[in-house]
């Protein structure tokens, strides 16, 4: 996408550093709870809270799930890597410090393959992937003249997953998000839940005219859906270039993105320009990984998305889109495959799936864990089909009723008396007494009309209650009014 | 019942077992040994009603014939650094102001565990910055000896100053120290008893104050060698809850004192011989060397070359590892808070206020080092400089198995000398933080007195994790030196 202003096409440049909470029972050097949602500082021990002589435990779990991470992300796993202390005075911070990895992080370079709408992909560079320590939760609005701290979150662990600055478009920014997303709940290392600020973004944003150098970019921090992130590049993207059409410069600055009014504005003001004062901690040894353990976790990982995808068109024959929308979500995945397999006609699951099931699901925003129809009863529903028990048309009409019911298919056609007609002595007498009852048309459609024959099909269907096999119907009646 | 405070912890723990006085009785002599000296300031915090519940817990297992604990009745202070549970804890500091830790360190622990009874909270230089004692906001630690004919107060040394001071002055049978650059070792020379620091790693840090992380160790301060083995064997060990804790096994230090140095070589560092050295401190070394060679010992010349970087290595890593650990004393959660209208300025009058001067100044200093387009040219080069003085100890040890220094340039000096010049302070430091800047133990060892009766140690460093041999040599140089003098106050 390009921004078209005054002077000309602007190009928009994208870099994203996502914020990612770690699944883990206990924070990342303390043994205190990380459950979402708990009473205030209840999940808090005196480590997490910077009491004088605490000292901090690397929590092997945290280390493993960043393996996994930059595994599933194809990057380098770093065997040596360093905490280092970034110090800087907050409330939320106890410590003073953030424990966080600077120089020497866990993962280096990797990449990402985004989807975009028309099928293609596109590969987005990874710069690295370290650990870090999250900070506790100021609270302004509890007092009029007091600032509440909870330190529940203070020291859960974070990934934080910096991409190159590759994106050129809020789609691309988009699409980043939800594959990261999606490769991380595969990999289940991190829930994803933008809403519970479980994963966290902050964009780089500037713009040049196509071909020249990077311009100077400014930070949208904490940004928590994906909708919001894409709102606010291209906000910013053209506050960007009204700036410099009108002769301005960008500043290089933070910027927090309102979604109210629609804007970015400034975040910190210059005097409080931080001056990390980065250094190792010498509370913690370098860490220090075992190339066999690393080894043993990549043997481990589950199938990603972009390898079912690539699988569900090679196995399934599904068009791209299709596996791809399948494939978002690894529990959507599954209830495909568990009604595709073995199937003759696998293309029919999908679209069944996707079309027929998410229909549904989005109506009632229900996740498909939640889904009213099981993935086994969805199959059932398809055999059906493919025995010929039902009609597609029929077929709709059941699944209504699993969707209402939670029945399975079987018990619905039989309950509702919907077997198919497959009885060629049945279906020929429903058109004999058609052509019997309408020899008016008989003659119409015999004198040259053959654009009645729909008409008669119709005829025949109602007088099965729609339990007539549709191609026996065609062939027969064919036969009948022909001769 | 002035013979209990005199015993030693070995004597002590023999006549516990064998039934001779009980542990409430001991305890009770130091406690009021205790009320006698308290011109020393030696305690921030006295502790008697604990005392006298641990004595007596104490002799109550003795009396069912309990296996006793190496510490079994032993009365001993604890330097104002460690965390104890529920009581005072304040690092000599205004700012930890009413801070009772509901948690006991590590170290401490394992006292009451070997059967110790604690006295009280020993006063100490603010956050174990200072090598005399004069930076603690609770006021300046006297050393119990004076010079023959000079009233004037001296300091005990630091930041162990009451560490040192409580057991020279026979109200505690062996104290607690910590040693960032040479905090237990001086402070023990500069009081006529045995200090020793040993590796980084053997002792856990968790729940002691952190000063520079990378540099502190706990260690103890006691009469005799044979003392500090005993106490250092129950204050070792590897605590999972310190990963720079390490995991080996804690040899029986007390067994290593077989008074058999035939045949172990020990170095003499020519980058010791430092030029000003007064000719006691000189003359003193001289005689170790030689106690050592009639005890079968055989010197070496040895280099340690990049000595004379050492102290200002040192004064760039410790305070910027302490403006870091610092930064928690921000009023918030514990201890001093002086409101303000803003946040900032709630910190800003809470740690003005909070720290003292010489604490400030290093803070400052490294905030200084570890800042943008400085950290390269201080900090960085610090450490490589910590890395080269590393491989210079390393290089020594393929030619000696310990080496013999003096432990301090001087003997004590006046409470208020040096107080305005702190480069002058800070050397009192020469000869102990290349010790810490390469995580080896070192001892202190005291062997003679000053010509006007001040007492003078000798520092052996000994190779990592070798804190026996370094007990060896010790107990050995002990013997010969034949230390017997005491401050007049304890006659």
């Amino acid at each position: 996408m390009m921004i078209e202003g005054r002077t000309g096409k602007w190009e928009i440049v994208i870099g994203l550093e996502v914020h990612a909470q770690v699944i883990s029972k206990s924070k990342l050097f303390s043994g205190a709870a990380t459950d979402f949602g708990a009473a205030p500082n209840t999940q808090v021990s005196f480590v997490d809270a910077a009491f004088p002589g605490m000292l901090p435990v690397i929590n092997k779990v945290c280390v493993e799930q960043a393996i996994k991470t930059g595994l599933g992300l194809g990057a380098e796993i770093n065997t040596v890597s360093v905490f280092d202390r970034k110090n800087y005075f907050y409330p939320d911070l106890p410590a003073g410090y953030q424990i966080s990895q600077y120089t020497r992080p866990i993962v280096g370079k990797g990449k990402l393959l985004i989807d975009l709408p028309d099928g293609a992909s596109r590969e987005i560079g990874i710069t690295r992937l370290h650990l870090e320590q999250d900070a506790g939760k100021s609270m302004h609005d509890q007092n009029p003249s007091k600032t509440y701290v909870d330190l529940n979150r203070s020291g859960v662990a974070l990934m934080e997953i910096v991409s190159e600055p590759d994106m050129r478009s809020p789609e691309e920014a988009g699409a980043y998000l939800r594959k990261l997303r999606s490769i991380l709940r595969y990999l289940e290392t991190c829930d994803g839940n933008m809403d519970e600020g479980s994963m966290r973004c902050d964009a780089n944003v500037s713009v040049r005219k196509p071909g020249e150098k990077f311009g100077t970019r400014c930070e949208i921090k904490n940004v928590n859906s994906v909708r919001y992130v894409m709102q606010a590049i291209e906000i910013e993207a053209r506050r960007q270039v009204e700036l410099i059409e009108n002769g301005g410069k960008v500043d290089q600055e933070t910027r927090l993105f309102d979604p109210n009014k629609g804007e970015t504005r400034p975040m910190r003001s210059k005097e409080h320009a931080h001056d990390y004062r980065y250094f190792p901690d010498p509370d913690l040894l370098p860490l220090v990984l075992d190339p066999k353990r690393v080894e043993a976790i990549k043997a481990a990982l589950p199938e990603l998305p972009d390898a079912k995808r690539e699988r569900f068109v090679r196995d399934y024959k599904l068009s791209p889109y299709d596996a791809g929308v399948l494939v978002a979500e690894r529990e959507q995945a599954e209830y495909f495959e568990t009604v595709a397999k073995g199937r003759k006609d696998p293309k029919l699951a999908a679209n069944w799936v996707i079309v027929e099931l998410f229909g549904v699901l989005n109506k009632q925003n229900l996740d498909i864990t939640k889904s009213p129809v099981s993935a086994r009863n969805l199959a059932g529903l398809l055999d059906l089909m493919e025995d010929n028990t039902i009609s597609g048309r029929i077929a709709k009409d059941v699944f209504q009723i699993m969707v209402e019911t939670g029945k399975d298919a079987a018990a619905i056609v039989q309950e509702k008396g919907l077997r198919q007609v497959t009885d060629t002595g049945a279906i020929d007498a429903a058109i004999d007494k058609v052509i019997a009852d309408n020899a008016a048309k008989v003659g119409e459609y015999r004198g040259g009309k053959p654009t009645l024959f729909g008409w008669f099909v119709g005829q025949v269907m109602k007088a099965t209650q729609g339990k007539a096999n549709p191609a026996m119907v065609n062939e027969r009646l064919k036969a009948k009014l022909g001769g | 019942m002035a013979e209990l405070t005199d015993l030693t912890i070995a004597a002590a723990r023999d006549g516990l077992k064998a039934r001779k006085f009980s542990a409430r009785e001991i305890t009770e002599a130091h406690l009021a040994a205790m009320g006698r000296a308290r011109d020393l300031n030696a305690f921030i915090t006295e502790t008697p009603d604990k005392a006298i519940s641990m004595a007596g817990a104490s002799d109550v297992r003795l009396a069912r014939g309990e296996p006793a604990g190496a510490l079994e009745g032993v009365p001993l202070a604890i330097k104002d650094l460690f965390c104890t549970d529920g009581v005072l804890t304040t690092a000599g500091s205004h700012i930890l102001d009413g801070f009772k830790p509901p948690y006991e360190s590590t170290v401490t622990s394992n006292l009451w565990r070997a059967g110790a009874v604690m006295l009280g909270k020993l006063n100490l230089d603010e956050f174990a910055m200072g090598s005399s004692n004069t930076t603690s906001y609770y006021g300046p630690v006297k050393n119990p000896w004076q010079r023959r004919g000079d009233n004037r107060p001296l300091v005990p040394g630091g930041s162990s100053g009451g560490s040192a001071a409580s057991v020279a002055a026979r109200i505690a049978m062996g104290a607690t120290a910590t040693d960032t650059g040479g905090s237990i070792r001086q402070p023990a020379s500069f009081c006529g008893v045995v200090g020793i620091k040993p590796t980084y790693g053997r002792c856990s840090r968790w729940g002691i104050v952190a000063f520079a992380s990378s540099l502190d160790q706990a260690g103890p301060i006691t009469r005799t060698v044979r003392d500090a083995a005993i106490m250092l064997g129950a204050m070792a060990g590897h605590d999972p809850k310190d990963s720079t804790s390490v995991p080996r096994p804690v040899p029986n230090y007390e067994a290593a004192l077989t008074g058999d140095v035939r045949g172990l070589k020990f170095g003499i560092p020519k980058e010791y011989r430092i030029g000003g050295l007064p000719t006691e401190v000189e003359r003193l070394w001289q005689k170790g060397v030689d106690w050592l060679k009639a005890a079968g010992a055989v010197p070496v010349e040895i280099s340690l070359p990049h000595t004379k970087y050492a102290l200002p290595a040192y004064y760039i890593i410790a305070p910027a590892e302490a403006s870091s650990n610092l930064a928690r004393y921000d009023g918030v959660r514990f201890g001093l808070r002086v409101p303000g209208a803003s946040i900032d300025e709630m910190y800003e009058n809470t740690r003005a206020a909070g720290f003292g001067a010489e604490v400030r100044r290093r803070v400052m200093i490294g905030t200084y080092v570890l800042s943008a387009g400085y950290y390269d040219a201080y900090y960085l080069k610090a450490q490589k400089v910590r890395s080269l003085i590393a491989r210079d100890f390393a290089e020594a040890y393929k030619k000696c198995d310990v080496i013999l220094t003096p432990t301090a340039p001087s003997a004590a000096f006046a409470i208020g000398e040096k107080m305005d010049n702190p480069i002058a302070m800070y050397l009192n430091d020469v000869f102990t933080v290349t010790v810490n800047l390469a995580g080896l133990p070192g001892i202190s060892v005291p062997a003679g007195l000053t010509d006007d009766g001040l007492p003078l140690g000798l520092q052996l460093i000994g190779r990592a994790f070798d804190e026996a041999t370094l007990f060896r040599v010790a107990g050995v140089l002990e013997s010969a030196a034949g230390f017997a003098a005491k401050p007049a106050m304890v006659g």
